[in-house]
């Protein structure tokens, strides 16, 4: 293939990277907004996070090509890879040692992991 | 020593990609670098399983790729519960039975549970995890133990 195709090919997939990523981050973001509590709201922040994160940095990379960018670019992805479940668990564990407990919980196991200590109620 | 050694490969490799100079004189203050944060890592006792984690097998590579498949599946199902009309939430806290037998291999599990979006491990006790599900799709205890399964197979050769 002669480079002007590559480069459109390139082009083309990190557009596609782009596109994807950036619905993705506005869906989080949109979810923050409408989910009810600060666990579900995790969640959206966790797409945000994990694929909405990841694509851009992937799209990025398409556009570096071969170079030291897309080294730095995939060390930044592979930290983000590690380091943002750590953060999303001490936002949740914080929440649960303060007692608060999600709205509607339709099933509660929490008894069976920690000992009958969960069991009190939430006073907001 | 062999995990000075794995430790001194990693940092130089990573100095190397970071800093992209080949000249004779840096290359040198390069490794002066790395020799000195391998000298500090042993003073301090840092040179064990968790800091230089060579005892994981290779497949973790593989493990992590076929874990970005699970995110982008379980984003997906998210945003469709996020875009859905009437959100179709039903939040649980669930046990979750763990079977590795290293803590590394603890913090791996927990650390993917957590990075699918749908699930958030809450609290770790030996042999357990609370895990946080935003639906009922999303707490499926087989997929749980599918992914404990792939991990106990990374974790320690």
């Amino acid at each position: 293939m002669d480079p002007v195709t590559i480069e459109l090919l390139l082009n083309i997939a990190s557009g596609i990277a782009f596109t994807v990523g950036g619905v993705f981050l506005l869906i989080g973001a949109f979810g923050l907004v409408r989910l009810p509590d600060v666990w579900s709201r995790l969640h959206a922040a966790g797409v945000v996070d994990t694929v909405g994160a990841e694509l851009i940095l992937v799209g990025m990379m398409f556009q570096a090509g071969f170079s030291q960018t897309t080294l730095k670019l995939a060390l930044i992805g592979l930290f983000l890879f590690v380091t943002s479940p750590t953060a999303t668990h001490a936002v949740a564990n914080a929440a649960f040692v303060a007692g608060i407990r999600p709205v509607r919980l339709r099933r509660n196991e929490s008894g069976e992991v920690i000992g009958e200590s969960s069991h009190k109620e939430f006073q907001p | 020593m062999t995990k000075a050694v794995g430790l001194l490969i990693a940092l130089f490799a990573l100095w190397l990609g970071l800093s992209g100079y080949f000249k004779p004189f840096l290359l040198t203050l390069g490794v002066l670098s790395c020799l000195f944060t391998v000298y500090l890592a042993r003073r301090m006792n840092l040179l064990d399983d968790e800091a230089v984690p060579l005892q994981l097998r290779p497949g973790l590579l593989l493990y992590w790729s076929w874990l970005g498949g699970e995110v982008f599946k379980s984003a997906w199902a998210v945003s469709k519960v996020i875009l859905a009309r009437e959100m179709p939430i039903s939040q649980q806290l669930i046990a979750v039975p763990c079977s590795q037998k290293t803590e590394m291999g603890h913090v791996i599990f927990a650390n993917s549970i957590t990075l699918t979006p749908g699930t958030v491990t809450v609290e770790t006790v030996p042999g357990k995890f609370l895990v946080h599900a935003l639906t009922d799709e999303a707490a499926n205890l087989e997929g749980f133990a599918d992914m404990g399964r792939r991990v106990t197979e990374v974790e320690a050769r």
